[in-house]
């Protein structure tokens, strides 16, 4: 009883307090004080910054720096046009097409293997223990490089695009499987309940609840990663799994700067379509 | 496809016109139409895409399952770490940690006044804003690791090409990330602002900074994630840290040492992916 008298006075207390007008002053000397949390999150910047920059020196330009500034430039200015439109099989748009195709079946394997793993993993599906047990999987398989899986898989499939694209297919499961399980989670359940009431098979379930909810996402999320692994598929090439970056990092290394403005120019013109296109998609995906 | 054809008001898509709608008549006498589904289409596209790109990278499901144990030899031995291998994953490991922490701070730096100018609703100069934006979208088309190698060209090899580098890329993803969000925040108070008599600067930082700022913050950590994950490898290039251990234990087939590099990874990934979730969930 009296904890009831207790509470309607402070509601009351709490109605007359927003009843009253508050003048301008009285309103902004009511605003949180918020000045202590900035000055922490300053702080620690700073902290942070000091501790990293006491390992970090600036050692100058290297001897051959300036040459090499020069070169980049001077190559993007005036591009290798013979590489950049030619038809061969060293050209830069058959290196794209090659880059495109890594892409496209990395991410297609990639989203079809990340299925299972993603309704493995989902806390409303699985019991607790083994979806967590399938997301600390996950976790480590994002957590290896892309690099270090190319380097390993070239030990089964040899150099070449073949290694880029199973490269690709183990490395975009960690990131799809997880979106995928935001997806899943987010799932309506009453859906099922209702179709379970109408006396759904099973199947007829997963078709007209399940799959209407889950496609759209899908379908972005694998879009998503095109768009990454494109990126990636560019910098594959380094350890020799096809694409691109092995033609660039030659070119680099050996200083034939306007063959390095022509793979560049050929790399920022496929991926600005590509993000764009896959921008576009995705706006009409989530709009339904 | 005549010349005699008109299309209708509403704007008819070509494939529409190739595959003319289904026409329905409902039981009251009225009629319908039905686009025709675009799904067949879309499967074929996609069915012969898939073909060519199998062609295209030589790929066989053959040699994946019949040298498959390879990898897992590899993966076999990279899960038993050699633990004495541990005191030489340190130092590089920090130079990792250091070289990402000092190349986010730089790159959002940097990233805060672009990504102010790059936002349609506070710059009303729309060829500034396509400008920057495009500057913005060239920056992100180039990866990190071949940034990371022509820095490691200029500037010697080391940590502070991998800093730039990093710097270079967090710069490109952050202003992007921000000025899309700073195009969502409410302009009322900003108005209000400038209605008072306040002029432009100081309204956008008394009304548009505090809606900023915990939106930037949450990037900023975003970006530190992915950075710290993306330095491990900038030395594969000679940009400094982890990549170089990586890289030299490869080439000596030392896959113990190896798992020993990537088990420290691992563990200082998730700790900072649970620290920046719960400070990203705090933020918001």
């Amino acid at each position: 009883m009296k904890n009831d008298t207790n509470k309607k006075q402070k509601t009351e207390s709490i109605l007359a307090a927003a009843e009253k007008k508050l003048t301008v002053l009285e309103m902004y000397e009511r605003q949180p004080h918020k000045w202590l949390l900035y000055l922490g999150i300053v702080l620690v910047v700073a902290v942070m910054i000091g501790w990293s920059a006491s390992d970090i020196r600036f050692s100058g330009m290297t001897a051959t720096g300036t040459e090499v500034a020069k070169g980049v430039l001077h190559g993007v200015f005036h591009p290798d046009t013979n590489l950049l439109f030619g038809t061969g099989d060293s050209d830069v748009p058959y290196l794209l097409l090659q880059t495109i195709a890594i892409a496209v079946l990395g991410t297609l394997f990639g989203a079809i293997l990340a299925i299972p793993f993603a309704f493995l993993a989902s806390t409303t599906i699985m019991p607790k223990p083994v979806a967590y047990i399938f997301r600390i999987f996950i976790l480590l398989i994002r957590t290896i490089p892309s690099l270090v899986w190319a380097l390993m898989w070239i030990r089964v499939t040899g150099p070449g695009a073949f290694c880029g694209v199973v490269t690709q297919s183990v490395c975009s499961i960690g990131m799809i499987s997880k979106m995928y399980i935001t997806a899943i989670e987010d799932l309506d359940t009453k859906i099922l309940e209702s179709l379970d009431a109408m006396g759904c098979t099973p199947f007829q379930k997963i078709r007209y609840g399940v799959l209407p909810q889950l496609t759209a996402s899908f379908i972005s999320t694998t879009i998503y990663r095109f768009d990454i692994n494109l990126k990636d598929a560019t910098t594959l090439g380094i350890v020799g799994a096809g694409g691109i970056g092995a033609s660039l990092m030659q070119c680099l290394n050996s200083r034939r700067w306007a063959m390095v403005g022509a793979f560049i120019w050929g790399l920022m013109v496929l991926v600005l379509i590509i993000e764009l296109a896959s921008t576009k998609i995705r706006r009409k995906l989530a709009r339904g | 496809m005549s010349e005699e054809y008109k299309a209708p008001k509403a704007k008819v898509k070509l494939f529409d016109r190739i595959f003319k709608p289904q026409v329905i008549t409902i039981a009251n006498g009225h009629t319908t139409v039905r686009p025709r589904s675009r799904m067949p289409l879309i499967i074929i596209v996609m069915v012969l895409v898939i073909a060519w790109a199998l062609k295209m990278t030589n790929f066989s499901f053959a040699t994946v399952f019949s040298r498959i144990n390879e990898l897992f030899v590899i993966l076999g031995k990279i899960f038993h770490p050699k633990w004495s291998f541990f005191g030489k994953v340190i130092s590089p490991l920090i130079d990792t940690i250091k070289m990402s922490i000092l190349g986010t701070v730089i790159g959002c730096a940097l990233a805060l006044p672009f990504a102010v100018l790059a936002s349609s609703n506070i710059i009303h100069n729309r060829v500034v804003v396509s400008v920057i934006r495009f500057i913005l979208a060239l920056i992100r088309t180039v990866p990190t690791l071949i940034i990371a190698l022509v820095c490691a060209l200029i500037f010697s090899l080391g940590t502070f090409a991998g800093t730039l580098a990093i710097a270079i890329f967090t710069f490109g993803v952050v202003a992007k990330m921000l000025y899309e969000s700073i195009e969502t925040i409410d302009m009322g108070p900003f108005e209000a602002m400038e209605a008072l008599g306040a002029n432009k600067f100081q309204s956008f930082w008394s009304a548009c900074i505090p809606q900023i700022l915990p939106v930037y913050l949450s990037h900023s950590l975003y970006c530190f994630e992915m950075n710290v994950r993306a330095s491990a490898i900038l030395g594969y290039v000679g940009a400094g840290g982890l990549g170089i251990t990586i890289n030299e234990r490869i080439g000596w087939r030392d896959y113990n040492g190896l798992g020993m590099v990537l088990l420290a990874l691992f563990v200082v990934v998730v700790a900072i992916e649970f620290f920046s979730e719960y400070l990203r969930k705090k933020l918001s």
